[in-house]
């Protein structure tokens, strides 16, 4: 499975509004609000922006991922650089709108990671490298595993869409 | 074994006798409400249609609500484009609970709701906005949710695969103190739970304190919830709930009043006196980072912040008003207020409030969203501070990742305004 190195390592209760600050919600396409990712990490944000980071790089995270705002955005615009997000654990519609969106992400509740390790995801696991050390990793909620064996939220409800008008 | 309030809701909702924590089920939806968001939920709405040779058409326009307020008027072409296109598709769609920008029906989708009677007890109430939480107060089970999810309820008329969540029972008794409010309760509530201590549940509210509060301090506890993390917050309704959609919000159809069963079995039960709370203050940059009031006061503050869809309503607003009133905002502080919705401004402004805080030199905007997420009006200056009644004060939340936010109460906020410090309003007085 995926291999790559963590790009970045962030706290407790990151919110949405830090990952796509308010200021720039007015943008709403999948395909324009990557530019507006972690806006107020200049850095970071530029990175992602002149492609440092290839697909399949970690953002890992501690407890709470995502809290606050519903906004989508700020899963498309991860989505957007296709990085996968390691969290002890996430907040519910942070969660939920990843796994609608089709982003990637994973609940590794002991995720022990610096920037710059190399993470590798196979057998249930997420091993860090750089470290030796393995971590377990805990199952997405069983009730969006139908949307996420379907691609995400859109082509599952175009399906039922057409089951049920038939 | 007894349900919850919200595991009897969902039993009756989906016509089965029973349901479990735990359980997945696919829910019926009585109202879905977007705001300016809705942009967003219209490409993707779209986007399931695509190919499916059929016209994209939504499963009921008399149970969807939209409502332009987080951005009003329009700060910039480009969500006033955003707002034409909603406009559109309200026209073309015929949905009828369209709130635009007017001064007779506009306001904070939050507010809105309730006021027109939108909300009953028992309804299955999403909207993509996290404080749709609100909407429990009423009895509702009312939850946040996403875009694309929303454009899949537009679709369907159902939401999809939703999980029975389990219940943390909040019991609240006693009686509130002078200078102590709901506000004062939920602020407190939110640092003993954690940002994340109820995720992927509900907060169920009991106890005499919460029963002798008014729908408006309901609706405060219950928009918070989800600052614990909460999937919703919820007062089982009763005689007040009554009181309100027959009085304020023009309800005249039967209502469906039902209580959790006495052995309803919870994931945690915390109880809380109300008669030994004092005015709490949720400091920078987190809204679990909760103090007394004593711990922080004397703190200098450059911009005081009335309203939201916490503290918005005209409750919140006479409070204000009656502090403020002969006296005057200090010299080096400004005040924003915004009202909740263009009915609590009409009323405020009837009952002289708006004078009052006028002449005091606060500045009385239109109702909307404002400040309280930092993309319209009142931003704050690097390194300023501000003290505000609303819901979060995330790092740049105020639109300035290097400036700090505190969250009070209304009165906490008035009686700071006159000093230009955080103030305690019990030693003011
Ligand atoms: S007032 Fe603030 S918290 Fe409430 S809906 Fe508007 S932006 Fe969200």
């Amino acid at each position: 499975m995926a291999k790559g190195k963590v790009v970045l390592k962030l706290d407790d209760d990151i919110s949405t509004d830090i990952i796509y600050p308010g200021r720039f919600m007015a943008t709403v396409l999948p395909t324009e609000t990557p530019q507006f990712a972690f806006a107020d990490n200049t850095e970071f944000n530029e990175a992602l922006r002149e492609k440092q980071f290839p697909a399949g790089s970690f953002i890992v995270a501690a407890d709470n991922f995502g809290c606050g705002s519903s906004r989508e955005q700020a899963a498309s615009c991860i989505k957007g650089y296709d990085l996968i997000v390691v969290a002890r654990n996430f907040a519910r519609i942070f969660l939920q709108n990843s796994i609608n969106v089709g982003l990637q992400m994973i609940i590794c509740p002991d995720i022990e990671a610096d920037e710059g390790d190399e993470l590798e995801v196979r057998d249930n696991k997420v091993c860090n490298l750089t470290s030796g050390k393995s971590f377990a990793i805990e199952p997405l909620p069983k009730a969006r595993q139908a949307i996420i064996d379907a691609g995400g939220l859109i082509p599952y409800a175009r399906r039922l869409l057409l089951e049920r008008a038939a | 074994m007894g349900m919850t309030y919200v595991q009897k809701l969902l039993a009756r909702a989906c016509g089965t006798a029973v349901v479990e924590t735990g359980d997945v089920l696919e829910l019926p939806v009585d109202l879905a409400m977007s705001h300016e968001n809705a942009a967003l939920v219209i490409n993707q709405f779209n986007e399931i249609f695509r190919d499916t040779g059929r016209e994209p058409r939504v499963w009921d326009a008399d149970k969807i609500a939209i409502i332009f307020d987080h951005r009003v008027p329009a700060e910039s072409s480009k969500t006033a484009t955003n707002q034409k296109k909603i406009r559109d598709f309200v026209a073309a769609q015929g949905i009828t609970r369209f709130h635009d920008i007017r001064g007779d029906v506009g306001g904070i989708c939050h507010q809105i709701l309730p006021e027109n009677g939108y909300v009953r007890p028992g309804h299955v109430l999403v909207g993509t906005d996290s404080h749709t939480t609100t909407h429990g107060a009423l009895g509702a089970f009312a939850f946040g949710i996403g875009a694309t999810e929303m454009a899949a309820v537009w679709a369907l008329g159902s939401i999809l695969n939703v999980e029975v969540p389990g219940t943390i029972k909040v019991v609240v008794n006693g009686e509130f103190p002078p200078g102590v409010y709901a506000k004062d309760l939920i602020l407190h509530l939110v640092g003993l739970l954690t940002a994340e201590g109820a995720n992927f549940k509900i907060i169920e509210f009991h106890g005499d304190a919460i029963r002798s509060l008014p729908t408006s301090g309901r609706l405060v506890l219950c928009n918070m919830s989800v600052e614990a993390g909460a999937t919703g917050g919820v007062v089982p309704p009763d005689e007040e709930t009554r009181r309100y959609l027959r009085d304020e919000a023009g309800v005249v159809d039967e209502l469906e009043i039902f209580a959790p069963d006495v052995d309803a079995v919870y994931d945690r039960v915390v109880e809380i006196d109300a008669t030994h709370l004092e005015p709490q203050i949720a400091c920078p940059h987190t809204v679990d980072n909760v103090k007394p009031i004593g711990d922080v006061k004397g703190r200098k503050i450059d911009q005081i912040v009335v309203g939201s869809c916490t503290n918005g309503r005209l409750d919140d607003i006479e409070i204000v008003a009656r502090t403020l009133r002969g006296k005057h905002v200090a010299k080096g502080t400004r005040m924003l207020v915004f009202p909740a919705s263009w009915r609590i401004y009409t009323d405020a402004l009837n009952a002289g409030y708006v004078g009052d805080l006028i002449e005091a030199g606060a500045v009385v905007c239109n109702p909307g969203c404002g400040p309280c997420l930092g993309i319209h009006q009142g931003a704050l200056g690097d390194n300023e501070t501000a003290l505000a009644t609303t819901n979060r004060n995330f790092k740049g939340r105020m639109g300035n990742p290097g400036a700090e936010v505190f969250l009070c109460s209304p009165v906490v906020a008035a009686t700071s305004a006159l000093t230009g410090v955080i103030s305690d309003p019990r030693e003011v007085n």
